[in-house]
């Protein structure tokens, strides 16, 4: 029972990673395609740690702390260079 | 025998429930027409998605094994403290960049 | 040595500890409880000069009280949210609402932002410290009155009470 719960969730989980790699292609403005990337990135640590679950392994939480720790510190970082305005027009 | 049952039923419940909800913000990502009303969308899928399933996963964890494993707390810690940061510098970013707001049709 | 040296932070000691233990993922032994409690007593000393002067807590009960309506408005405002995801968005009210805010401690403040954008439908989007005003952005707000009242209510009392600030 729980392993198609489970493939169901993941399912649920690639779709939504779909839509945020959707968003981060088209995304009009610069800032919408580093949330879109923040969103990916927290999505794809959740889908992370379900695939662990399925796997029956406890490996995959030290790649999810990692993924959370580097997701964040890159969006901060974007931003920051964003705000710092050195981008052309 | 009972009691593994149930909580295999919590697991799959908390799954389901932080998979769907990780969706919708997804979907609010994709459809909100202008960038203020996307940002609601990650705040969605940080606290109640990645939430549940990091509790549903503590949970698997805790009852298969010998002892205790609650160590994804960290990673929720983390991501509660860390989501209204990247709110925040994303909100001030797109106001100095000053992206288009949606007008709503009156 | 008097001993409010030893312990710079009692409760960043705590948390690391805690952290710590987390990381190793084993409860049961000795040697790492050692360890994370050398590291505990030991990152803060050395680090004690670039800290920030802390507010003291006054009282607990608020705090927890104050995290308790963090946490029951995430999972209510989540499923509110939800069902805004699927309207027509013509009929969504996206607006900027100015909040007044009396706390003057900076983590009091950074603890209000942080609660205001966790719960989903409210994002702190800007914290002005001259006129302390917090700008929010609200996915969909009818009431803009009710919006802030709820705010100072529900979030801003609790810190208040508990980081003792003055002006009250």
């Amino acid at each position: 029972m729980l392993s198609v719960v489970i493939y169901i969730s993941m399912f649920m989980f690639g779709i939504s990673l779909l839509l945020n790699f959707y968003r981060l292609l088209r995304g009009p403005d610069a800032v919408d395609r580093i949330l879109a990337l923040d969103t990916l990135y927290i999505n794809g640590l959740a889908l992370l740690v379900v695939f662990g679950v399925l796997l029956n392994s406890r490996l995959f939480f030290e790649a999810a702390l990692l993924i959370a720790l580097f997701g964040f510190f890159s969006t901060v970082v974007l931003c920051k260079y964003l705000l710092r305005g050195d981008i052309i027009e | 025998m009972l009691m593994a049952t149930w909580i295999e039923y919590g697991v799959a419940f908390f799954l389901l429930i932080g998979s769907a909800f990780a969706l919708v913000g997804s979907i609010g990502l994709h459809r909100f027409p202008d960038f203020f009303m996307r940002l609601h969308g990650p705040a969605k899928a940080t606290t109640l998605g990645v939430g549940c399933v990091l509790i549903a996963s503590m949970l698997y964890f805790s009852t298969k094994d010998e002892g205790l494993h609650v160590h994804e707390l960290l990673i929720t810690l983390f991501l509660m403290l860390s989501a209204p940061v990247s709110a925040y510098m994303l909100a001030k970013a797109a106001v100095q960049q000053q992206v288009k707001t949606f007008n709503r049709k009156d | 040595m008097s001993r409010a040296r030893w312990f710079a932070h009692p409760l960043g000691s705590f948390g690391l500890l805690m952290v710590w233990m987390l990381l190793v993922d084993d409860f049961s032994s000795v040697g790492h409880w050692l360890l994370g409690s050398f590291l505990a007593i030991l990152i803060p000393r050395l680090t004690s000069t670039w800290w920030p002067s802390l507010p003291r807590i006054r009282s607990w009960k608020y705090l927890f009280v104050f995290i308790w309506h963090m946490l029951t408005d995430i999972i209510v405002a989540n499923f509110q949210v939800a069902r805004l995801a699927f309207k027509k968005i013509d009929d969504l009210q996206p607006r900027w609402v100015q909040v007044p805010c009396e706390l003057e401690e900076d983590i009091a403040i950074f603890l209000l932002a942080s609660a205001i954008s966790l719960a989903p439908g409210t994002v702190a989007a800007s914290v002005d410290r001259e006129r302390s005003i917090l700008t929010v952005h609200a996915l969909h707000c009818e009431d803009e009155q009710a919006l802030i009242a709820e705010i100072k209510r529900r979030y801003e009392q609790p810190l208040k009470e508990a980081f003792a600030c003055s002006a009250l």
